[in-house]
């Protein structure tokens, strides 16, 4: 049913390409009949509203022009961009202080938009609005992030299992974790129960939702609070120190492993929040973060590793890019783009932007 | 729950196709990841380009040899490709690209904009006719009662785990000639091995090509048995079955990952026996359905590799002190 302006929202369960359907029969009587009423083939990509028109009359609707579409597709690409870039502080944090590319960080982000789908939209979960919901999950993304840290890697570390060995573990912690998603979840993606579906709001040429507005503010908040932790507190100084020379560091009277408990935590806690930001903006899905987890390597590499700010940086850089590209490029390829980038990097700059060089090589 | 039945298609598996390709997969990360200690985290990428260079060129119109040789040519360009940025960097850099690599290379073969190549999310079926042409052996089934395979799957495991074998002998020649010492000397200590003279980021080029196209390999090898591929094959999963079944069998042994792919798929393929039994039977209530066997099936792969890798790194036949513990 379309509302005042016309317009009708349907929810589809995710991508994919539907047939779009008009019944003539509760047309009013007076607006005649539109040229067609079925549209076969409708794309609808991952995460995006797919706009369908059935004119009325024949006086035809112009096309969206050039200007719109950038200005859209820049504020898609600077949503995505910085909730990849939260995701990435994260994982950049715990490289830097422990040394590890923990691969199950995409997982990290599952487990919190999954635990926010459970107290928001589960029928026998919570029913916590989905602002609640997502800090609670956020606290419980920190509190697996500790508990993996006493858990595993902690221990590891005694066990002084090598680096190499470590990615190994990681790798079979993602795919435990992915599979039981899967089983628990199930492998249908699932909404939240609020802000599914809005209305756009149209400033000047842009039309953003008011979700993907939220989103990019408290995203912006989030690095910022980052960025000062990092720069202005005791804390902060020390988890630099720490990514700087961990000897050093203990030998100055820094606890280094109080430090790496702090990095897990707020490396879960970010990676909860940028999940759940994600799963407002598309759907709750079991493998969403691995599927994250390409752009989140892309942006740490082009930051440098083990480089918070580059991962903001470049968060912001590749978001904007890749979104604005796909005005250009056929959106399927944006993907490759990705490689594209890792692999010029590395050639070109392998510290990535902000990196510190002696750490390569 | 019929254990019995478990057996019988547990022993089935493990002289599968399949397990003769993740044999082959296994082979080629032991001689990266075993005997170089380079850490290749996209294997699947080889296997997927081994099998759509060779499907896509006989679909295409290339004789069975040309194909296998496109196959094994894009597998060697990838190998370029991903080796040349990221081997001077430290390991991390390599698992990063690589996984990214195999992702997107999956990704990309089924995107509409390259349907007239690869079919698409369709993928490109009925191309290995030419290879079943040259089957010897005559139709009719072969084996003992359920343990028995058809004409046509016995040809492709003959060629499949002949291949393993000749892979295993070359990797088995290479470890023990001074090439393989050099390959664990990069391992052991790269700036010692260049310190020497060694050219340390050409060896683990050669590594990479090498073990990638043994891979590449056990992709055509499973193209070629289901005469179809699609990009939905080719998930990173597969990359770290690879990896468990290496670590089961044994790092830097020369039939740790034949014998491990083997047990491998005598375990999993078992355990989906018993598990769809006892689901069906009712052993878990409303709380788990038959289609939970494949997502539970990994999730027992991703805890045994962990486990493995930090209780046995050695795996089963494995020495320790080859196994890059302290990496």
């Amino acid at each position: 049913m379309s509302d005042a302006k016309g317009i009708a929202a349907v929810p589809v369960p995710g991508k994919g390409t539907y047939e779009v359907r008009l019944d003539p029969k509760t047309f009013p009587k007076k607006a005649g009949a539109p040229a067609q009423t079925v549209l076969p083939n409708v794309v609808v990509q991952e995460g995006r509203a797919k706009f369908v028109l059935f004119p009325f009359g024949d006086r035809g609707i112009a096309e969206p022009s050039a200007i719109d579409r950038i200005a859209d597709l820049a504020a898609s690409g600077l949503r995505q961009g910085l909730i990849v870039a939260v995701a990435a502080v994260g994982l950049s944090l715990v490289f830097g202080t422990t040394g590890l590319i923990n691969f199950a960080h995409g997982e990290l982000l599952t487990f919190g938009a999954i635990m926010a789908w459970y107290l928001n939209s589960s029928s026998d979960g919570f029913g916590l609005t989905l602002v609640v919901a997502g800090v609670v999950a956020v606290l419980l993304g920190g509190l697996l992030g500790l508990g993996l840290e006493f858990g595993l890697w902690r221990p590891l570390r005694r066990r002084r299992t090598g680096n190499v060995a470590l990615l190994v573990v990681s790798i079979g912690l993602a795919l435990f974790m992915r599979s039981v998603f899967q089983v628990v979840f199930g492998a249908t993606p699932k909404p939240y129960e609020q802000y599914a579906v809005q209305r756009a709001w149209h400033v000047g040429p842009l039309d953003i939702l008011p979700k993907g507005a939220a989103t990019i503010a408290i995203c912006a908040v989030i690095l910022i609070a980052v960025a000062l932790l990092l720069l202005r507190t005791r804390l902060g100084t020390a988890v630099r120190a720490v990514t700087d020379n961990p000897d050093l560091a203990e030998s100055s009277g820094i606890d280094v492993g109080r430090v790496i408990i702090a990095t897990w935590i707020a490396c879960g806690a970010l990676a909860a929040a940028s999940g759940v930001l994600l799963g407002m903006n598309q759907s709750v899905d079991f493998d969403m973060g691995f599927k994250v987890l390409l752009a989140i390597f892309a942006v740490m590499i082009l930051g440098g590793l083990g480089s918070p700010f580059g991962a903001m940086l470049a968060g912001v850089i590749l978001g904007l890019a890749f979104e604005v590209s796909t005005f250009w490029i056929p959106t399927d390829f944006k993907t490759a783009l990705y490689l594209g980038v890792m692999i010029l990097v590395l050639l070109v700059r392998p510290q990535g932007l902000l990196g510190v060089k002696e750490r390569v090589g | 729950m019929d254990l019995g039945q478990a057996f019988v298609d547990g022993a089935r598996a493990a002289v599968s196709v399949p397990a003769a390709a993740f044999a082959l997969a296994a082979v080629g990360l032991n001689l990266q990841f075993g005997y170089t200690g380079i850490l290749n985290f996209g294997q699947v990428g080889f296997l997927l380009v081994g099998a759509y260079g060779t499907a896509i060129s006989i679909d295409g119109g290339a004789p069975l040899w040309l194909g296998i040789l496109v196959g094994i040519a894009a597998a060697i360009a990838l190998g370029l490709l991903l080796g040349i940025p990221t081997l001077r960097l430290r390991a991390d850099y390599l698992a990063i690209v690589t996984i990214s690599a195999a992702e997107i290379l999956r990704i990309g073969v089924g995107t509409r904009q390259l349907e007239g190549l690869t079919g698409g999310a369709f993928g490109i079926s009925g191309f290995a006719g030419s290879f079943y042409d040259l089957n010897p052996i005559p139709p009719g089934r072969y084996g003992v009662g359920d343990w028995s395979f058809d004409h046509r799957t016995l040809w492709v495991m003959a060629i499949g785990w002949t291949c393993v074998v000749l892979a295993s002998v070359l990797v088995w020649l290479l470890a023990r000639s001074p090439y393989g010492r050099v390959l664990r000397a990069i391992r052991e200590d790269e700036d010692a091995a260049r310190s020497l003279g060694k050219n340390a980021f050409a060896v683990k080029l050669q590594s990479l090509v090498v073990g990638g196209v043994i891979g590449a390999i056990g992709g055509i090898v499973i193209a070629i048995d289901a005469q179809f591929t699609n990009a939905d094959y080719w998930k990173s999963a597969f990359t770290f079955f690879a990896y468990a079944v290496l670590i089961l069998g044994g790092v830097g042994s020369v039939f740790g990952p034949v014998i491990g792919s083997m047990l491998f798929w005598f375990i999993y393929q078992g355990l989906d026996t018993i598990l769809r039994s006892s689901i069906n039977d009712g052993y878990f209530g409303d709380a788990l359905t038959p289609t939970d066997t494949g997502p539970i099936r990994v999730a027992f792969v991703g805890l045994a590799l962990m486990a493995l890798m930090i209780f046995r790194p050695q795996g089963l036949f494995g020495n320790r002190a080859e196994s890059m513990v302290d990496g």
